[in-house]
């Protein structure tokens, strides 16, 4: 089978990791990149923290500097938008009537912020946060002394929450579930987030929704579900994200909240293939067929489809790792910490630093903690080479990880 | 090469064996790195996320950044794995008296 054309469809992390691994595989075909923004591939983490802030330009977050980018000589095509596949014919529709045949197509389509459709939803002064325009709208309206609403406590809530807090704005964070980032963190650590964000002034509402939202005298108005109202200036609505599978789902493509594909990145469709925020495929860590929204994963799962493409074997399973900056902290996770895990503390829970082991019989699965990067990363090498672990050990902080 | 291209950087008993520290010499933040007994020389501060490779981990002769776990060979400052694309400056290392010598030319 001889590949000559490969098209990309999503310009993010995912697709520009395809880009530049075609590239440096040897891939000397065709690449076409299609992106709906104006930017060229950049990561996104920063736009919660250091570009939300204005402490660092949308330029620092490119994977590639511009020469860099020119030199992987991908068809790049800005703010442009594929409308239908063809899986039989092996053509990609655009928006501009433009048809562009493919041997291979990588969807990394990515996902949009999920919207409210609550009474006021569409107000101006209400955000939400998925790309460098939004981070740019957003980060205007967060002024020293003015108020924020953010609605939904997981982690671009905090995350904003934290960068409106160092600015000097008054921040309110609402949850509806009874503890923050409930989906993705055990119980423990949620009480150290909220604890983290009292202790800077965060006021935190837990259990409560918001029903409405209305323009008042003195800016913006949200009615909770029990009636009270918060006043606030800004809205910043971080209640998840949808995954962009519409073009695979109208190709008939198998798709379940996402693109299905396997652990090589392959769709229902053996010439389509998908990675990143809007692939769902089953991580052999988390032992569930699932969507893996991360950095790590964009990247990685970018990569092992441009290199499936081109016909090299790979399985896609990385030990799933995430981290978050809010205030002074980095929290860490490796792995899938789940209810049926043993606990091992190691350091004390109510400092700014410590690790938390998740074990399963006698090996660690999972281990998060702030500020303990350097533990953790002792910690993933116990993990992925399923080292037989003491407990008691791991909970004695004269023991060096890095000799276990 | 003239002995004045040469700046002491540090004793060479201050780099613990497969380890790396953060040294400055002369204004630069420098990473040392000794891996089996041979010391290596770098730039400190990773091409990709701003974050001090000698808070990283070293396995063999690569250095990992504590930030995004990318990856640069020590020897010779190439990236070795994603999201790493640009090499990291690597510096010609002498040891004499016990002492670590770097050259910047």
């Amino acid at each position: 089978m001889s590949t000559e054309t490969i098209v990309i469809v999503g310009g993010g992390q995912a697709g520009g990791w395809a880009a530049q691994t075609l590239r440096a595989e040897g891939f000397k075909g065709r690449v076409v990149l299609i992106g709906d923004e104006a930017h060229r591939p950049y990561e996104r983490p920063p736009l919660s923290k250091a570009i939300l802030s204005g402490d660092a330009h949308a330029d620092t977050a490119y994977l590639q500097k511009p020469e860099a980018f020119d030199a992987l000589a991908v068809e790049w095509r800005p703010n442009a938008t594929a409308t239908a596949i063809d899986a039989t014919a092996k053509q990609l529709r655009l928006a501009d009537g433009e048809s562009l045949g493919y041997d291979k197509l990588i969807l990394c389509t990515g996902g949009r912020a999920r919207r409210l459709t609550i009474p006021g939803a569409d107000l101006p002064g209400v955000h939400t946060l998925r790309n460098l325009q939004d981070a740019a709208s957003l980060g205007a309206a967060l002024i020293a002394g003015k108020r924020l609403l953010v609605i939904g406590g997981g982690w671009i809530g905090l995350e904003v929450a934290a960068t409106a807090r160092k600015k000097g704005m008054e921040v309110t964070v609402v949850e509806a579930m009874s503890r923050l980032c409930e989906r993705t963190v055990p119980a423990g650590i949620s009480t150290y987030l909220q604890r983290l964000h009292r202790s800077h002034g965060v006021r935190i509402e837990l259990g409560a929704s918001v029903e409405r939202l209305a323009e008042a005298a003195n800016g913006l108005s949200a009615t909770l579900s029990d009636g009270r109202e918060i006043g606030c200036d800004t809205v910043l609505v971080g209640v998840g994200l949808i995954a962009n599978d519409e073009l695979a789902r109208a190709a008939g493509l198998a798709c379940d909240g996402g693109v299905c594909v396997d652990a090589q990145c392959r769709s229902s469709n053996a010439d389509i293939l998908a990675a990143g925020d809007v692939a769902v495929w089953h991580s052999e860590w988390a032992g569930r067929r699932m969507r893996l929204e991360s950095w790590q994963n964009a990247q990685e799962q970018g990569i092992a489809a441009a290199r499936s493409a081109l016909g090299t074997d790979v399985n896609h399973q990385p030990l799933p790792w995430f981290w978050s900056d809010q205030f002074d902290v980095n929290l860490q996770i490796y792995g899938m910490p789940a209810p049926q895990h043993e606990v091992v503390v190691r350091g004390d829970p109510d400092s700014n630093a410590f690790v938390m082991f998740f074990l399963d019989g006698d090996h660690v699965v999972a281990a998060l903690g702030p500020n303990s990067a350097r533990d953790l990363r002792f910690a993933r090498r116990l993990i992925e080479r399923r080292t037989s672990v003491d407990p008691a050990q791991l909970a004695d902080v004269q023991v060096a990880l890095a000799k276990l | 090469m003239s002995d004045s291209q040469w700046t002491d950087a540090a004793p060479l008993d201050g780099v613990p064996t497969d380890d790396v520290i953060g040294v400055n010499v002369e204004g630069r933040d420098i990473a040392l790195y000794n891996v089996e007994g041979e010391i290596y020389a770098t730039d400190n501060i990773c091409t990709h996320g701003h974050a001090r490779l000698c808070e990283g981990f070293l396995e063999g002769h690569e250095i990992e950044c504590p930030l995004h776990q990318g990856r640069f060979d020590v020897r010779n400052g190439a990236p070795m794995c994603a999201p790493v694309t640009e090499a990291i400056r690597s510096y010609p290392v002498k040891i004499e008296a016990g002492r670590v010598f770097l050259s910047f030319a």
